[in-house]
């Protein structure tokens, strides 16, 4: 009964993908202030606030509504989910549970960094927790532009796919770093 | 030719009589009520023109007296008074710090305590409704009509047991809550629309027993919750607490009775108060044994034994910037809400930590009931669109599901805007399996016993299948007021078994009736009269809305469809000139059936109206 969490969660009401909901062409790279656009103006609709003296008809649709625009919205900001939906276009599965081989020099430096933050809670280092932070901010950034480029450029999707499930793996990582600060304090 | 009215969506086509809507802060120590007159949000104060009710409940054996009164004879009635009482909202014996210093008689009831005084045993929920009722009658009194609804906040970190509580406090009241808001976000929206501030800014709420830190983005028109965090059991009480046990140690003091207890505890906030604006304060009182208490507490004292639980608050406060993925100079102002930031121990932590001076320019005690004002104001409609404001808020904490070994799994992670839903499947274990159980719970750890269990219940009936084969679909949805409902559905096989369960603290509905029951006997009010104004307000309500979408959104209906809701529409009419409030119930439900596809249709219209002149796929 366990899944990973950039495969978990469906949109309640699925009819049309998250970028048409929001009049966006599919593509990795965002127009982030043309999606918060449509994001608040569709909210400006739906949104149960409108709806508070409705009838029970109108408040339930307004809450299917804003539900699901709320997890486009999510999915869309997020590059994991966003990449993965966009590949899932193509026909691609980013496949996070069964796929899980990775580079062999990935999975070292994953091997280094995951000590690194061993260390650095035993040691209560905060300093220590923030420059791993740093650290996996650049190495996540770093991932996103090639798979930006890789999906958007090259259409190489096979390939975003292998770099998606790596991302993945920093994410995770970026969880526990979270989890390591609240143990710290 | 004649001209159509035009109407917005959520808005009556005619123009309405204003309503008469209020926020409430209930707080810990204090709370108010305020509404939105002549367009500007103000508190109503008592008879008396105190704009504070003391959320103080005395239960005598002939009668309950609220604020003041109860507050004058806590320390002579300790047994009886109830102070403080939110911090037993949605919370169990075991649940609550300190207990053992709390002068009462307690009942562990399955989910929620209990406090058994003269006026027999109280449910947190039962204490909290009747100091609602306390803020209904005063604004109903200054108003001059009954209310059409109530927004009350609760701390931002109050997790689903203690929204739950709140809201039934609410309707216990004879309340017709139109939402829970979260207190930094009622303080953030009288913030933000008295300064027209655009940016991010961090609220610090410090109130009497809780503690949030909510992050903003504040743009025009826009409220939106970035973060939030906080601490359900830490308040300004916590700071008494702190200068009580500091007597108690100074004056060497023999353990206390109930009745020294509390005296000295006020003696405490007394002092605390004392110390915002003076160097030391002088703290005297005679015990019940005759022994006199003469201690002077100074400042510096103050701050040393209280170092610990303001360094306490900035936990959280780090928590919600890394949540958001932000640093302190990102942050514009630090709005400072609740009495106990008038310390200025907190002041000082604060203004050092986010490397500014702290926002004073509201008084922080009214500060939320404002803000709760003006969302009622808007939910009651009152406002035109256009005029009013979106407010995206976050749950405090995640939601998810006990799975193999004890683990949990998070369905809806904290800080997800709500309205919020995930589904996820399961299925089943073994070959043969008819019935799964599940168990829901909150919190962000990742053994179920460190979390906060929120219900558990089992899907019957599952057709025998091999193991795995079964598809159960959990959905997890939280609505606008943060709170949650669980369903489980399987349907692979065509013979569907589903379950729907409300999360409780142990108090049924039968609980409430029973509770409302009791409160109409005491208040001689006739439940059927009561009924029956519910089932109007609520008929007119829907068929004022009705009609409104008709005149907006009629071309959306063909002629067929548009007269089985004129048919309804008329049923309903009619059945309002009757005082049957069953009839009434039925026909307002058979209008809101008959309105199911239209209203459905019409929000398919408001997003594509949202999107016009942007290209749009099939929708």
């Amino acid at each position: 009964m366990s899944r990973t969490s950039a495969a978990a969660g469906k949109a309640l009401t699925s009819s049309g993908n998250h970028f048409e909901l929001f009049g966006l062409q599919p593509a990795f790279a965002l127009d982030t202030e043309a999606l918060e656009r449509a994001y608040r103006d569709i909210q400006s609709q739906v949104h149960p606030d409108r709806f508070a003296q409705a009838g029970d008809a109108e408040r339930r649709a307004s809450l299917q509504w804003t539900t699901r625009v709320n997890e486009a919205y999510r999915t869309l900001k997020n590059p994991v989910q966003r990449a993965s939906l966009i590949l899932s276009l193509h026909g691609v599965d980013v496949a996070f549970e069964t796929n899980t081989a990775m580079p062999a020099q990935f999975l070292m430096q994953q091997m280094e960094l995951r000590e690194t933050l061993e260390d650095a809670v035993k040691r209560k280092d905060l300093c220590g927790l923030q420059s791993l932070q740093k650290k996996l901010d650049e190495d996540k950034a770093s991932l996103a532009q090639q798979i930006g480029q890789a999906i958007d450029e090259q259409k190489d999707y096979p390939r975003a796919a292998g770099l998606v499930r790596e991302l993945q793996f920093l994410e995770k990582l970026e969880s526990e770093i979270d989890s390591a600060y609240e143990t710290i304090e | 030719m004649a001209l159509l009215q035009i109407s917005e969506p959520g808005q009556s086509a005619a123009p309405h009589e204003h309503r008469l809507a209020v926020g409430i802060d209930l707080g810990t120590t204090n709370s108010l009520v305020a509404t939105v007159r002549s367009g500007a949000a103000t508190v109503l104060p008592d008879a008396q023109g105190r704009p504070l009710l003391p959320s103080i409940v005395r239960y005598g054996k002939s009668k309950v007296e609220v604020g003041y009164p109860a507050q004058a004879r806590q320390s002579e009635d300790p047994q009886n008074t109830i102070v403080s009482v939110k911090r037993f909202m949605g919370r169990g014996v075991k649940d609550v710090d300190h207990l053992q210093n709390a002068p009462y008689d307690f009942v562990d009831a399955p989910g929620m305590l209990q406090i058994r005084t003269a006026a027999g045993v109280k449910s947190p929920v039962e204490v909290s409704a009747d100091i609602l009722k306390v803020l209904r009658e005063r604004a109903e009194a200054s108003l001059g009509g009954s209310l059409s609804g109530a927004v009350i906040t609760v701390p931002a970190y109050f997790d689903e047991a203690q929204r739950q509580a709140t809201k039934d406090a609410g309707k216990l009241a004879g309340l017709n809550v139109l939402r829970l808001l979260n207190e930094p976000t009622a303080a953030a929206i009288a913030y933000g629309l008295d300064n027209a501030s655009e940016g991010i800014f961090a609220v610090y709420d410090l109130g009497g027993g809780t503690f949030d830190l909510s992050i903003l983005r504040l743009s025009k028109g826009v409220f939106e919750v970035v973060a939030t965090s906080g601490d359900s059991m830490l308040g300004g009480d916590d700071f008494d607490q702190r200068v009580f046990c500091w007597i108690v140690e100074e004056a060497n003091l023999a353990p206390l009775s109930a009745r020294d207890m509390r005296l000295l505890l006020v003696k405490a906030r007394e002092a605390k108060e004392y110390l915002t604006v003076h160097e030391q304060a002088n703290i005297t009182a005679r015990l019940s044994s005759g022994e006199i208490v003469d201690v002077t507490l100074d400042s510096a004292t103050f701050c040393r034994i209280t170092q610990t639980l303001v360094q306490k608050t900035l936990v959280p406060v780090r928590k919600a910037l890394r949540d958001a993925g932000l640093t302190v100079q990102e942050i514009l102002g630090v709005v400072m809400v609740g009495g106990a930031t008038r310390m200025p121990q907190i002041q000082r932590a604060v203004a050092e930590f986010f490397k500014r001076d702290p926002l004073n320019n509201l008084d922080p005690d009214k500060v939320v009931a404002l803000g709760a004002a003006m969302q009622a104001n808007v939910l009651a409609g009152n406002k035109p669109q256009g005029e009013d404001w979106l407010l995206l808020d976050v749950i405090p904490l995640s939601l998810g599901v006990e799975t193999m070994g004890g683990l949990v799994e998070k369905i809806i992670p904290r800080n997800t805007t709500i309205p919020a839903g995930r589904a996820q499947e399961f299925t089943t274990f073994k070959d043969g399996q008819t019935a799964m159980s599940f168990h829901i719970v909150q919190g962000e750890r990742e053994l179920v016993s460190d979390c906060r269990s929120l219900a558990r219940f089992e899907l019957k009936g599952l057709p025998p299948m091999a193991a795995g084969a079964a598809r159960v679909r959990v959905t997890y949805q939280v609505d606008a007021d943060g709170l949650l409902s669980v369903t489980a559905r399987e349907n692979t096989t065509g013979a569907e078994a589903s379950v729907t369960v409300k999360p409780s603290y142990g108090l049924a509905d039968a609980d409430i009736e029973r509770m409302l029951r009791d409160s109409f006997e005491h208040a001689k009010e006739d439940v059927h009269a009561r009924a029956l104004t519910e089932a109007r307000v609520d008929a007119q309500r829907l068929l004022d809305a009705t009609q409104s979408a008709l005149a907006a959104d009629a071309q959306l209906l063909n002629a067929e469809e548009r007269s089985a809701i004129e048919r309804a529409l008329a049923a309903l009419k009619a059945a309002l000139g009757g005082s049957d409030h069953r009839a009434i119930k039925h026909s307002t439900d058979a209008l809101n059936r008959a309105t199911e596809e239209f209203a459905a249709r019409r929000m398919d219209h408001g997003i594509r109206r949202a999107l016009a002149g942007k290209k749009i796929g099939s929708l």
